[in-house]
């Protein structure tokens, strides 16, 4: 049977064909649906939400070390929360085997980088495949599992945003039921000290000898002869878009496994043909290799490593073609950059920080981010996830050892607070700097689509669990000044922050309110109750002074020509925030 | 690949773009085509342009249109046409509802919805303007207004021959089907003028 699937469900499909027993994640755009996929699959293999990325790679790393295959996927930056263990894992090797996915961005759809993570295959010198549509994206989880157990190495496994996110016809099949290797204990491999990592040093080289063979002959990567003017040599999504532009007017080496690469099979294959063209998305991690290898090859040089590569950009780039536009009339384009939603929680705080002065805001990622927008503006910062803590930290002891008038808000969410604030707190309440750290807590994961979290009170696979209770982790941190306000009251945001800012101590204000677009659990209607009503305008009473505009609020809309702000009901959800800047009482709550 | 045909979807998070997609994906599958689509998640949901994008023939390989590929361009609000303008095959086709969604900028009073977009994207392909939002109103649900120019589209690439509303009535609520089974219908409607 064929299916119809993005390469994130092919990946999850594989997974349970090759017979995976456990797999874990942290969410991350493009690669979330991987384990929510995986995760339907319930009879047969245990999937989790981790807290964070390293903490997902362990986890997976156990569970291949006891016997089971396992598999850990993660959004490329994610990797590098992971790395630790990925490079230590990388000399134990496994017992059943394990595949890293690392979902790459080019192009920084959802992103704060655009890291090629090939070269961490490299760099940590375990295999590495890369398919190149949801078919193989399915086909490769299972032969990755083979080749991690017959050469003792997890296994890199690297899409990108194209191949997680397209959809193509994939060959459905049953699942190959493996069963768990037996775990006998080996010191001398799972037992990391140095006197072992030294003898595994040796062992990983040896293995990418034995690997580099396997890559010579292996099927992954295959020849398919054409026209021998041109020959190509390709990647991932880079294979699909070079075959379009030249069609049967070149030969090509598609290469499924990359890591490490058969450079006598290009030798061979560049040999055959005129020119030699690598096609491959962001770095040049293929042509440097043949470029040290001595094989003349054209990439970098007229392919772009900046952004996402296209079928035109290659017909442009290789051929020289200019593809004949449609001219678009930028008068007639105005920007729609994304916006927090109608009845976000997280607006009501953020216009109230907005109006502080002499402050810094460190902000973190998640929906969050988008107070930096207009018309809130209340961000400075933002680079990794947990970084918004720490970084306030390091500005407030400097500004503080200055003298200087500067005082910083920290801004993370729920999320963002487990999978790596709570130790940026740590450092904050054990070095004593004077910051006010804000936990935005909207019940959920939201900016990457609504995943549940410790906090939450749910597991991956819907099993009712423990809630991590943020004040108290806060004060076992080490902070005395905690309060919990409700960020759609104003009043309260504001006199928390006053209260916060006026303190001789490190603080923190968690904002506790769920995200609108959340499908509200028992006990979230028990706490927070449900939207009724939406607010509207008295426009008799509108003065057209544009306060409400002020709070970013989707549902608002400003009539120039008539000076009058009004309300769009189908968007409103009754969160009463733009109610309460309102200086002449023109809007009221109707329908509660 | 001269067989390969290429549409584009574009619109706002929260129009139903994904579905439609879904629907001709899976139409497309069942008539025995190749098929690829291509979407960008991430920020989509919080209102953010969006695209989806169809490609099928005999063999596909890419699964995203270049610029310039697109032989149909169909835009569920007006200024995404014109944003999303430069992926149009010169000599393909629009179908672009008249329906405004202000963004920001525009929200806060920055700048001014464009008022030339339809005159404007007129002059420089064939153009068919649809007024989904108010055939769908007339039907009975605004929120059909998806299906409304679902149904434009196949009639402007021609594929009525392919069963689609077995895969409607697969992909949508059954309570919802007989009101998405007409705003498919008089999509079609709407571009046999
Ligand atoms: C290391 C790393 N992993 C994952 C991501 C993807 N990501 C961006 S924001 C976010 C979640 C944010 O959730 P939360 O902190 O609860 O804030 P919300 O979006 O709910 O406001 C995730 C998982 C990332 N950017 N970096």
């Amino acid at each position: 049977m064929k299916k119809l699937l993005t390469g994130n469900e092919a990946i999850a499909q594989g997974a349970w064909e090759a017979g995976v027993m456990y797999a874990c994640a942290y969410p991350g755009t493009p690669s979330t649906e991987i384990l929510e996929n995986i995760a339907e699959f319930k009879a047969d293999i245990i999937a989790e939400w981790a807290p964070n990325e390293k903490v997902a790679l362990e986890t997976a790393a156990g569970a291949s070390v006891f016997g089971a295959r396992s598999l850990a996927a993660m959004k490329m930056v994610g990797v590098n929360v992971a790395a630790d263990p990925l490079f230590s894992f990388a000399y134990s090797g496994v017992n059943g085997g394990m595949v890293l996915v690392s979902a790459d961005d080019p192009g920084c759809h959802s992103s704060q980088d655009e890291q090629d993570n090939r070269y961490y295959a490299k760099f940590a010198k375990i295999a590495m495949v890369e398919p190149s549509d949801s078919q193989e994206a399915k086909d490769m989880v299972r032969v990755a599992m083979e080749i991690s157990e017959d050469y003792d190495t997890p296994v890199l496994m690297r899409i990108t945003t194209r191949i997680c996110h397209s959809k193509s016809l994939v060959e459905i099949g049953p699942r190959q039921e493996v069963g768990k290797r037996p775990y006998v204990r080996d010191v001398n491999k799972y037992d990391l000290v140095p006197a072992t990592a030294r003898k595994r040093r040796v062992a990983v080289e040896k293995r990418v000898e034995r690997l580099a063979e396997f890559s010579e002959t292996t099927e992954l990567n295959s020849i398919e002869w054409h026209d021998k003017k041109i020959g190509i040599v390709a990647s991932g999504v880079g294979y699909q878009y070079a075959r379009e532009v030249f069609g049967e007017a070149a030969s090509y080496l598609k290469l499924g496994f990359t890591y490490p690469l058969p450079i006598n099979k290009i030798r061979d294959f560049a040999s055959q043909v005129e020119t030699l063209y690598v096609v491959e998305e962001l770095e040049p991690y293929i042509e440097e290799q043949l470029q040290a290898a001595g094989i003349a090859c054209i990439g970098k040089a007229k392919v772009p490593k900046i952004g996402e590569l296209t079928p035109d950009i290659i017909a442009k780039a290789l051929k020289g073609e200019t593809i004949p536009l449609v001219e678009s009339d930028p008068s007639q384009v105005v920007a729609r950059p994304p916006l927090l939603c109608a009845g976000c929680p997280h607006r009501g705080f953020f216009y109230e920080l907005s109006k502080i002065k002499n402050l810094m805001i460190t902000g973190d990622i998640g929906c969050y981010s988008l107070g930096g927008n207009e018309p809130l503006n209340a961000k400075d910062t933002c680079i990794c996830m947990g970084a918004s803590v720490s970084m306030g930290h390091g500005v407030q002891k400097i500004s503080d050892r200055l003298g200087d008038a500067t005082k910083v808000v920290a801004v993370i969410g729920d999320s963002t607070f487990f999978h790596s604030g709570m130790t940026s707190l740590l450092h904050v309440a054990y070095n004593r700097s004077n910051t006010v750290s804000v936990i935005m807590d909207n019940r959920i994961t939201g900016m990457t689509g609504h995943q549940e979290n410790p906090g939450t009170g749910f597991t991956l696979q819907g099993m009712p669990t423990k809630i991590a209770d943020i004040p108290a982790i806060v004060k076992a941190l080490g902070i005395d000044a905690i309060r919990v306000v409700n960020p759609l009251d104003l009043k309260e945001s504001r006199e928390a922050l006053a209260w916060a800012l006026s303190l001789d101590e490190p603080s923190v204000i968690i904002t506790r309110w769920p995200c609108v677009l959340k499908k509200h659990s028992d006990a979230d209607k028990q706490e927070f109750g449900n939207y009724i009503g939406t607010c509207r305008i008295d426009s008799a009473k509108c003065i057209g002074c544009k306060m409400c505009i002020k709070t970013g609020c989707p549902a608002l809309r400003f009539d120039k020509a008539a000076k009058k702000a009004s309300i769009d009901a189908t968007q409103c959800v009754g969160c009463k925030v733009c109610l309460q800047v309102c200086p002449v009482k023109a809007i009221s709550k109707v329908g509660e | 690949m001269s067989d390969v045909k290429s549409i584009l979807m574009v619109g706002v998070g929260g129009q139903g773009t994904i579905l439609a997609g879904k629907i001709l994906s899976m139409g497309l599958m069942a008539a025995g085509y190749d098929v690829k689509m291509s979407e960008v998640h991430g920020m989509a949901q919080r209102g953010g342009s969006v695209s989806n994008q169809v490609r099928f023939g005999k063999k596909v390989y890419s699964p995203i249109i270049g610029k310039g590929q697109a032989d149909i361009l169909v835009a569920f609000e007006m200024m995404e046409a014109m944003r999303w303008l430069e992926y149009l095959k010169p000599g393909g086709k629009i179908v672009v509802n008249d329906f405004r969604i202000p963004s920001g900028p525009i929200l806060i009073g920055a700048c001014d919805y464009p008022e030339q977009v339809l005159e404007s994207l007129k002059t420089k392909a064939d153009t068919t303007v649809i007024q989904a939002g108010e055939i769908a109103k007339q039907i009975g649900n605004p929120r059909t207004m998806n299906l409304v120019l679902f149904g434009a589209l196949v009639k402007g690439m021609n594929l009525t021959d392919i069963d689609f509303e077995t895969e409607i009535a697969a992909n949508v609520k059954p309570e919802t089907l007989k009101l998405n089974l007409e705003a498919f219908r008089a999509g079609i409607a709407a571009l046999e003028k």
